[in-house]
Formats: C-alpha cells, sequence, structure tokens
C-alpha cells in the first residue's frame, strides 16, 4: 500500500508523545457513564453486582444490541432503517406460520421444521433487498419507504396470525433463545461475536472503512471508486438479518411470537445509536459506542426496575434518562447532534 | 484625501493557538474596487468576518465611513453597512428570486406578506440593478452568476454601499467574469466600493486600483495596482522573490509509446473525441465551462457513462462509467470539486490519502504511515496523518485529493481544475508533482481554464460546444489560447 506512494520520500517517524485528543477516545466516552452507572447501582441494591443480575442485563438488551448494531451500520452509511423493528416480529411469525400445522395458528403449508432457522434469514435477506431496491434504484426517500415497510410489515403480521401470538415454536429457537455456552446465555454469545465482526470490520476492513466515506460524502466515495450502492444495499441487507435474528432470540427467550413482538423497539435503537456517538447525519460513530449507548440504557432501566419503580414511571423515566443522556453527550463531545 | 468606506485599525483574532490576524489593518477609500490577496491561511477570510461582524476580534477596532461599526447583536446594522457575497451562496436554494432578495423582510414592512408588491419591487430592484432574471424563478433554477447578481443586488437594496466579493469569479466562466468586471465598474461608477479577493492576480490588475497584501496574518503592503508590478506581488504574498515558478517541462524527455487511448469518445455533452497520451505526455483540456471537457474528463475516469467509443490503457480495454474498472486500469483522478467530490471532510489525512488503495485490510498503522509519506512526499502542511482534512487549508485539501489520486500509481493522471481555490506555494506544488509524475514516464491529462496549470502541458487541446476544435503545441501565446477557448476562432 505505502510502496506505490510516489514520489517516495520516507514517512517522519511519528512523534512518540501526543497531546491526548477527546475525539480520537470518543467512542470510550460512555465508559465512565457505565462505570458510574455501577457503582450508583451497587449501592442503591445488593445484588446489583451479582453476576446473576448482571447477566439478565445483558440477556435483556441482547436483542435490542443486534437492531442497534445494524442500525448504526446503516446510519454510517447515510441512511435509515426504521422497518427493522416490524422485522423483527414478522420474520419469524411467517417462518413458523410456514411450518406450524393450521389447527395451531399455521398457514398450512407445513414446511420442515428444520426449515425454520434459514427461512427466517432468507425474510431478512429478502426485507433488506427490498428496502435497498426501492431507496437505490427507485431512488426513494430512506426514511418513507422504511416508515412504510414499518407499517406494512407489522399489518402483514397481524394478518398472518390473525393478531394472535403463536405458541408453537421450533425446538430451534427455543434452544438459541434458552441455552447458555459456558455459563453465559446463547444470546449473549452471539451479540458478542457479531460485535466483534462488526468493530473488526468497520476498523480494518476496506469495505467496512467505505462505509464511512460513503456516510461523509458518497460524491468523494464514489470518485474515490467505492461502489456506493452495493455497499449501501449490502449494508440495508445486513442490518435486516441482524433483526432477524434479534426477533428469533427474542422468540426463543419468550417461547412464543406475540403479534407486537418488537413494536416501539425503533424508538430504543435510534436513542442507544445517538447516546452512543452515531451520527444521524452519517459518516461518524463507531459500534464499540453504540454498544455503550446499549450498555447503559440497560443499566439505567435495571437500576429503576430493582428500585421498584412503578410500570407506569418506568417508561417515562426510561424516555427522561434518554434526553438526559443526550444531554450529557453534548457537552462531553462539544458537537452538536442536529 | 477621499473618504474611507471602511478601515480596520489594529486587529487581531486568535482561534484556541492559531493567530489568524496579527495586528492588521485596511483602509478602503470610498468608490474604489480594492483588492485583498494572500496567500491561503493569510488571515483574508478572517479579515472578512471581522469586516462583516461575525467574528469579534480580540483586539482592534472597524470602522465604516467613520463611524464606529454596530455591535455584533445587530445584524441589521451591519448589513446596511456591509454586504458580503460569499463563495458559498447564502440564497434560499428552493426560494423564488423575490424571496430571496426581501427575506425576512418579505412584509416590506406592513406586517403581511403581499406576494403582488413583492413580487412588483423585485422587478424593480432587478431592473434597477439590470439583473435579467424573473422574479418568481426559483434560485435553484439559477447560474452561479445570475444567483451573484441576486445577492449583489439584494445588499446594495438593504442600503450597503460597500461590497465584499469573496473569491467571485471562482466559479466562473471566461465570459461570465468579463460581464462581473463590467458590472462592477459601472456600479463604482456610481458610487459603490468594492473588496475584492480572488487567487487569481491577473483579475487584480483588470479591476482594482488598490491592492492589499496579508500574509501569515501580517499585514504586508498596500498599494496602487499601477504601481505593483506582477512578481511584486507574488513576492509580496509569498515573501519569496521571483513569481510564479512552475517547471514548464519543456526539457521533458518524449516518448512515443501511448498510455491512454481514448477513441471517438462521446457522452455528455460532448462526442466524438480522440485522443491518445504518450509516456510522459501531459496534455492540457481548456474550454468554457460549457465545452464539455469536464464531462470528457469525468467520463475517461468513469464518473460518468460514455454513450459511445471506448478508452484502454496500455492496450487493456476500461469499462465504461466503472471507477473501480478505471482505477485498476491505471487511471487516476483529481475531480473537479474536492468539497463535492474529492474529500471526505470529518475523516483524517491519512483515510482520506489511501480511500482508493485496493486491498481488503486497512491496518491503522499502515495507514497512518501512508498518510505521513502523503503528507512529507506532496508537502502537506498538516499536524499529522490522523488530523481531519476539515482542519486544512484549500491548497493543503487538494494536495491530499492529488495523494489519493496517486496512491495506486496510476499510469494515466486525470486532473480536473487541479490549482482552483489554491495559493501560489500549493499551486507550484501541486503543478510540480504533475511534472513529476510526467518524467517517471506517466501520462497525465490536466482539465483547466488557468493558463498557469497549461503551462506545464506539452499540448493544449482546445474544446468548443463538445468537440476538440483547435490544439497548440507548446508555446501558444496567451491571447490566441484565450480567443480559442471563447470560441472565437470557431465562429
Amino acid at each position: 500500500m505505502t510502496k506505490a506512494m510516489t514520489p517516495p520520500v520516507p514517512a517522519p517517524t511519528p512523534p512518540g508523545k501526543q497531546k491526548f485528543q477527546f475525539a480520537r477516545y470518543q467512542d470510550l466516552a460512555l465508559v465512565p457513564v457505565i462505570v458510574l452507572l455501577l457503582v450508583v447501582g451497587s449501592v442503591l441494591s445488593p445484588i446489583f453486582l451479582t453476576s446473576g443480575n448482571l447477566i439478565a442485563v445483558l440477556t435483556q438488551q441482547s436483542e435490542l444490541s443486534l437492531l442497534v448494531l445494524g442500525q448504526a451500520m446503516i446510519l454510517v452509511v447515510g441512511k435509515m432503517d426504521l422497518s427493522l423493528e416490524s422485522t423483527v416480529g414478522l420474520a419469524p411469525a411467517l417462518a413458523v406460520a410456514l411450518i406450524i400445522p393450521a389447527s395451531s395458528g399455521g398457514l398450512g403449508v407445513g414446511l420442515a421444521a428444520w426449515l425454520a432457522l434459514p427461512l427466517c434469514l432468507l425474510i431478512g435477506v429478502v426485507i433488506g433487498g427490498l428496502n435497498g431496491f426501492l431507496i437505490l434504484k427507485v431512488g426513494l426517500s430512506g426514511f418513507m419507504v422504511t416508515l412504510g415497510m414499518l407499517t406494512m410489515l407489522r399489518g402483514l403480521q397481524l394478518a398472518i396470525t390473525e393478531g394472535k401470538s403463536l405458541i408453537d415454536v421450533p425446538e430451534s429457537f427455543l434452544y438459541l433463545g434458552s441455552t447458555t455456552w459456558l455459563g453465559l446465555p446463547a444470546a449473549v454469545w452471539i451479540c458478542i461475536v457479531c460485535y466483534a465482526a462488526g468493530i473488526f470490520v468497520l476498523k480494518y476492513l476496506r469495505a467496512g472503512r467505505s462505509l464511512y466515506a460513503i456516510g461523509g460524502n458518497s460524491e468523494a466515495a464514489r470518485a474515490a471508486g467505492i461502489r456506493v450502492d452495493r455497499v449501501v444495499w449490502l449494508v440495508l441487507v445486513i442490518g435486516s438479518v441482524l433483526a432477524v435474528v434479534a426477533g428469533i432470540l427474542m422468540t426463543g427467550r419468550l417461547g412464543s411470537v406475540a403479534a407486537t413482538q418488537g413494536e416501539g423497539m425503533i424508538f430504543q435503537v435510534f436513542a442507544a445509536a445517538v447516546i452512543g456517538g452515531i451520527s444521524l447525519q452519517g459518516g461518524k460513530g463507531t459500534l464499540f459506542g453504540a454498544l455503550s449507548g446499549v450498555l447503559m440504557l440497560g443499566l439505567v432501566e435495571q437500576i429503576l426496575r430493582l428500585q421498584g419503580v412503578s410500570g407506569f414511571y418506568i417508561k417515562a423515566s426510561y424516555g427522561a434518562v434518554i434526553i438526559l443522556a443526550l444531554i450529557v453527550t453534548r457537552f462531553a463531545t462539544g458537537q452538536k447532534q442536529e | 484625501m477621499s473618504e474611507l468606506a471602511a478601515t480596520a485599525r489594529g486587529v487581531t483574532k486568535r482561534f484556541g493557538r492559531t493567530l489568524a490576524l496579527d495586528d492588521v489593518g485596511i483602509e478602503v477609500r470610498a468608490g474604489e474596487s480594492h483588492a485583498l490577496v494572500g496567500r491561503n491561511g493569510a488571515g483574508k477570510s478572517t479579515l472578512v468576518s471581522v469586516l462583516t461582524g461575525m467574528q469579534v476580534p480580540d483586539a482592534g477596532e472597524v470602522a465604516f465611513f467613520g463611524e464606529p461599526a454596530p455591535p455584533v447583536a445587530d445584524r441589521a446594522a451591519w448589513r446596511r453597512h456591509v454586504a458580503c457575497v460569499y463563495q458559498r451562496s447564502t440564497v434560499v436554494p428552493e426560494l423564488s428570486v423575490a424571496e430571496n432578495l426581501f427575506i425576512n423582510r418579505q412584509d416590506l414592512g406592513g406586517g403581511l406578506i403581499s406576494w403582488k408588491r413583492l413580487r412588483r419591487e423585485a422587478a424593480e430592484l432587478l431592473e434597477t440593478y439590470d439583473v435579467a432574471v424573473h422574479p418568481d424563478a426559483l434560485v435553484s433554477a439559477l447560474t452561479v452568476e445570475q444567483r451573484q447578481l441576486v445577492e449583489i443586488a439584494r445588499a446594495l437594496s438593504i442600503g450597503s454601499r460597500f461590497v465584499i466579493l469573496d473569491e467571485p469569479t471562482a466559479q466562473l466562466d471566461g465570459p461570465a467574469i468579463e460581464r462581473l468586471f463590467a458590472r462592477m465598474r459601472s456600479l463604482q461608477a456610481k458610487g459603490v466600493t468594492f473588496l475584492f479577493i480572488s487567487h487569481h492576480l491577473q483579475e487584480v490588475y483588470e479591476v482594482c486600483q488598490t491592492v492589499t497584501v496579508y500574509r501569515d496574518a501580517r499585514h504586508v503592503v498596500t498599494a496602487p495596482v499601477a504601481e505593483m508590478s506582477k512578481p511584486a506581488l507574488i513576492e509580496a504574498m509569498t515573501g519569496e522573490a521571483g513569481g510564479l515558478n512552475v517547471p514548464s517541462g519543456a526539457d521533458r524527455p518524449s516518448s512515443a509509446e501511448a498510455v491512454l487511448t481514448v477513441s471517438a469518445l462521446s457522452g455528455d455533452a460532448f462526442s466524438d473525441v480522440t485522443l491518445s497520451a504518450a509516456r510522459g505526455e501531459v496534455i492540457g483540456l481548456a474550454g468554457s465551462a460549457s465545452s464539455g471537457k469536464h464531462e470528457f474528463a469525468e467520463t475517461v475516469y468513469g464518473l460518468r457513462k460514455p454513450s459511445g467509443g471506448a478508452i484502454s490503457v496500455d492496450g487493456t480495454a476500461v469499462r465504461g462509467g466503472d471507477v473501480p474498472s478505471a482505477l485498476k486500469a491505471g487511471i487516476g483522478c483529481v475531480p473537479r470539486d474536492r468539497h463535492h467530490q474529492g474529500l471526505v471532510l470529518d475523516l483524517s489525512i491519512a483515510e482520506n490519502a489511501t480511500l482508493s488503495t485496493a486491498g481488503a485490510f486497512v491496518w491503522p498503522r499502515a495507514q497512518r504511515a501512508a498518510g505521513a509519506t502523503a503528507i512529507a512526499s506532496y508537502d502537506v502542511k498538516a499536524a499529522g496523518p490522523d488530523q481531519p482534512v476539515s482542519d486544512l487549508s484549500g491548497g493543503n485539501q487538494q494536495k491530499v485529493v492529488m495523494a489519493r489520486a496517486l496512491a495506486g500509481d496510476p499510469a494515466v493522471l486525470v486532473l480536473i481544475n487541479p490549482t482552483a481555490g489554491v495559493d501560489v506555494k500549493s499551486k507550484e506544488s501541486l503543478l510540480g508533482v504533475v511534472d513529476a509524475q510526467a518524467r517517471r514516464g506517466k501520462a497525465a491529462i490536466v482539465v483547466s481554464d488557468e493558463l498557469d496549470d497549461l503551462r506545464v502541458c506539452d499540448r493544449v487541446l482546445v474544446m468548443f460546444h463538445g468537440r476538440v476544435v483547435r490544439e497548440f503545441a507548446r508555446g501558444w501565446r496567451d491571447q490566441e489560447l484565450i480567443s480559442a477557448i471563447e470560441g472565437m476562432s470557431a465562429e
């Protein structure tokens, strides 16, 4: 890579001691906040720092974190996908309905049970692909397309299930939703693997770096030889597939597909991503930051719950915390969020 | 002594650790066109923001026609004293010309907006200043030239008699520049004062009476234009004797072996262009904004789809309309507009410089090293490879674009307006890189209107209405090239 640079001049050795630059550590901005929340939580409740409680927090946040992972990448390329939350419900519901007999609320197609997982993932690919087609090829507004898709997919799920929960869930879903590997729930492992892969790709692979170039200036990215449409399309598909995985884990954990599965999650997804430093304008933010946004929201929720805050207030406090977190991030980073 | 339209005395302004203006002043006499020149980073933009009340100086004072400047919060008062037409437009594209002219005073003092009256007043205003634009037209539909005229008319209608033009000619073609100058002269005759900022020194001689030079945040000299020779002016700007020092390349070894072959290429705004560039050859491509030269160059690099013809590098055909394929074939490009197509401003120098390089993995260490090499090789003034390019001055940003274009060691380099909006020193080093590439046996196409850029070329092709109409060998005279560009010889 460097050998081609011309005319060849030896690179000056970078100065050993550099001034501390806050911008370089911006994705670590929430780490102190998370530590603070852990301290506050343990002061308020003796069981807070137990592994059982912390694993519970991680498990609760695993599905949200996968959605945030997908959305963060989509936001970095400068798009957004509101339909992710409906995909969480529709994909498992449709796959399950194609497998279980009509007597349990299925469609009567009766596909083999082992098809459940591949079918689900395929549905994710189709939804993401369709979003990409409408946005990139037809040239529609991403916001409006995915808003339409949000409503349509949710409606489709209600139509298929006639508004009922599907309780005859395939073994494979239940396994993923309930098993533990090496003491951690499978869902948590899946998140760890997905985030590790995502962080690696966005940091060390050219394809991953191209997301930032596209989100920062898509014309410049194109002029630099990046296949902009292809990358954006792929990111939309990956986002949908991650939403499907979240849906599978949720189905397995709860043992059924509720008609409202995933409903309302998109707001938390955006909140976690933005708190984690992902710019809604595109081109900025890291997946580690997004993950710390998810963890922060999870810890806050758990603290409120352990304090016995009434369910009626928990939602309001949660919203207030999101706004508070945004204010804190705004001043910690010194940048307007717009 | 005539009255002073604007004065600044002892102005100092710091941004963090950077001293942007160091105890500088300027005196603009009423009714003159006063040029302010200097290299990128000399402090011109900061002075403009101080003179327009956008920035409060740390020290010093500003006055208009002998009165001290209004408080910074009083925008309306500032707008009555001074107006500025910036490089970036300050009109709202999706509103009509009429509404833009009276923006934020659409009610014309009446409380309710009367659209009929607004249109009528706008039409009168446009008529007064002889701007041939319909008041109902959307500003987004105007040309850059028309948009600037609308902005000038708006400024004058607010009552300002002192207008700052910040690089107004950067985006205009030859005839439009002439029309702008004619208008400046006629407004000047009516008593309007201009402060004119431009990188094109020729324009300073054409339209200004007095010139002020800034260098490194300091005032260097103010003198009547007539008493300042061009070499003296360049010396004042750079602090070094001896004008623009660009290798002409007349001594470059020539070769008959063609690298780039373009045959009968047609596309957006041009048709049937055939050319071939040999190893070590630099070809200039000149023409007016509508000549199709930009479209041709962008098609060669794959940014646009050709409608016919073929491109090949070293005998290998390049797929049309596909940038990755052009890169792979060995074509590198400095695109037309560095903000729009050249750079991702939030990303670092290292990242921008390596945006086009092949290979699936990006190791930050290697990338930073590549960035550091680019900084050293292309003489980029920067704190380090991690610095975001948005921090750099125009000339240095353009060097990063150049570094990116050359990162894959391309056999053919396509440069579109490579020195637009960059200062003399940066221009020298950018054109020096082109010369060095040619000496290494690479071919280059330089698309530009600037004669300085074209002087580095072995031959210059002139395009007019989408076709190549003339070819000049090295040693052309300015006048004959310019008249060919304006289409004078084609008529």
